[in-house]
């Protein structure tokens, strides 16, 4: 058996306790909001997207020390990102907090960052916290209004 | 009573044998189930009569003229009458059985609300509700243009009576509201309610759901209109519960759901409705469901119901000062009328989060809004930890509860 703390390891209660990127992104130009209704947890993603590529990403929200820390690695890493890389990198991110095995190969970027989610895993109740930002990133790039929920 | 004598009168590791789900470890420790109000563990007396009853006495009801078909009718009606005098309804037609307290208020909200409410109307009910005592009076406002009306909490989670009372308008028509809190434990005052609402002549509509697996539910000292509850938080199976009503009113109410078992006779032209309960029945019930709600109520009737409250008392009174002991704890739902459920958060930590270390510790608790966010809004949290009791939980269950919150407090320490 995993042990807890292979989930809250000290990454994640870092990024929980002092999440980056937290705030408003006044000059957005595609954002989403996401809630996942189970746990009350929500998250609104803010992204400036200047030609093809995401050049500052940001997020507001409360919720679980793992849904935070996920929309704080996610802005982190999101940032200087062509858009079909961020792409790719939602499919790694999936496949990580899923199952492992990832089919995408990003080597344009450090993925021991996401790796970090992967205790979730184990959690299945847990997992819809960990993709709660990314769904919500997703669907601020696909241009949906109605809010994400992750159930 | 102190609580070292309802400890002899009433045995919580004996109870708890009688309950096999305690036989089995969880991540290898020892089961600690806090999670009552949202539902109770089965005793084997109750999953033995669901057995038997398919094994041996099972067929349609009310159809038959075989022996197993009247055998099934009779156990049928038999758990009806339990039922009824677990409750002291005046006659067993007063019952009727539903899926559970959901479908009870919604049955009541389309059928007696139907009939009874005109637009401007208004329904009473109060912030401490569960969703299920909510949302169907929205849905009747929004198909017929009553009005809802909400009665406030004191900072305790206690109902502000003299609100609730200034609140009782010429346009009342209907009170419904919970006797016990499943989000924060509070027992609200139910006599004077029913009392201040029928000296004005409105129905009372009683949420019993955690009252009635935890105090004593006597409708007709009450004198309440309709009392709703769920057999699945009784120690019986899901899917099955209970609506009393006045049988007055029962009778003066359309049907809910058309279909076999609810008439008298049909042609095409007009149906003949069937008397009450069975008006209320449409269809096959939940035959095993009855049977076994039978049974759990037979159970609780074997063991000394007083010591067993009072144990749960004691229970929930020990994990407040417990936790109340604790750094950065938070207790919500402090009133001084309140059952065995303590309501909490954890400052920097997330219900969720501490949801997720106790049960590695083998401790299952609910972190959530608890279906009832307005409680939640109320006092300004997205969600608490909640710890609820049962009759088979001892003081060793709230100190495992402690370590995990403790637990918790050090994982997220670093
Ligand atoms: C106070 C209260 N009312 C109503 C309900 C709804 O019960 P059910 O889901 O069994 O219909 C519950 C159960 O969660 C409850 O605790």
């Amino acid at each position: 058996m995993m042990d807890i703390r292979d989930l809250y390891q000290e990454v994640i209660l870092d990024h929980s306790r002092r999440p980056r990127n937290f705030g408003r992104l006044a000059d957005a130009n595609c954002e989403a909001e996401g809630d996942n209704p189970l746990c009350g947890d929500r998250v609104h993603i803010y992204l400036r997207i200047e030609g093809d590529r995401v050049t500052e990403a940001r997020f507001e929200g409360r919720g679980c020390a793992i849904s935070m820390a996920s929309a704080s690695l996610m802005t982190d890493m999101l940032r200087g990102l062509a858009l079909d890389e961020v792409r790719a990198l939602f499919q790694h991110f999936h496949a990580v907090v899923t199952h492992g095995e990832s089919a995408e190969a990003c080597d344009w970027i450090d993925l021991d960052k996401l790796n970090v989610l992967s205790g979730v895993r184990e959690y299945p109740v847990r997992i819809k916290c960990a993709t709660l930002a990314w769904h919500t990133m997703k669907a601020a790039l696909e241009g949906k209004r109605t809010p994400v929920r992750t159930e | 009573m102190t609580d070292k004598a309802a400890a002899v009168r009433f045995d919580p590791v004996r109870a708890r044998q009688d309950f096999p789900i305690f036989r089995q470890p969880i991540y290898g420790k020892r089961l600690v189930y806090l999670d009552t109000a949202a539902s109770a563990q089965k005793p084997r007396q109750v999953i033995e009569a669901i057995k038997h009853c398919y094994e041996a006495e099972y067929a349609n009801v009310h159809r038959g003229v075989y022996y197993l078909s009247q055998r099934a009718s009779e156990n049928f009606e038999a758990a009806r009458e339990t039922v009824r005098s677990f409750i002291n309804a005046r006659e067993g037609r007063e019952i009727i059985f539903v899926r559970g307290a959901t479908e009870a208020i919604n049955l009541v909200a389309q059928t007696w609300g139907r009939a009874n409410l005109t637009p401007g109307d208004e329904v009473l009910i109060s912030h401490i509700e569960h969703h299920s005592n909510i949302v169907p009076w929205q849905m009747l406002r929004d198909q017929i243009g009553c009005v809802l009306r909400v009665a406030p909490v004191d900072d305790d989670g206690a109902l502000i009576l003299e609100e609730f009372e200034r609140l009782l308008g010429p346009r009342t028509r209907l009170v419904a509201i919970t006797h016990m809190s499943n989000a924060l434990g509070t027992i609200t005052p139910i006599a004077e309610i029913i009392r201040l609402a029928q000296a004005r002549g409105i129905p009372v509509l009683v949420d019993g759901c955690q009252a009635a697996p935890h105090m004593d539910v006597d409708v007709q000292a009450l004198g309440c209109d309709f009392y709703v509850f769920s057999g699945h938080k009784l120690y019986g199976p899901s899917g099955i519960g209970v609506l009393y009503g006045k049988a007055a009113l029962l009778e003066a109410m359309p049907p809910y759901q058309g279909g076999g078992e609810m008439i008298a006779s049909v042609t095409f032209d007009k149906t003949t409705f069937a008397p009450i309960p069975h008006k209320f029945e449409a269809g096959t019930p939940h035959i095993s469901g009855a049977v076994g709600l039978g049974a759990a109520i037979d159970y609780l009737r074997g063991l000394d119901l007083a010591a067993m409250r009072e144990h749960e008392l004691a229970l929930m009174r020990y994990a407040s000062k417990r936790l109340g002991e604790l750094n950065s704890v938070r207790l919500f739902g402090t009133a001084a009328d309140k059952g065995a459920i303590v309501s909490f958060d954890v400052t920097g930590i997330h219900p969720h989060d501490v949801g997720t270390i106790i049960d590695r510790e083998g401790v299952a608790v609910r972190a959530g809004h608890h279906c009832a966010q307005p409680v939640m809004d109320r006092f300004n949290v997205a969600a608490t930890v909640r710890a609820s009791f049962g009759l088979y939980n001892t003081f060793e269950d709230v100190d495992a509860l402690i370590q995990g919150v403790r637990r918790a407090q050090e994982v997220f320490a670093g």
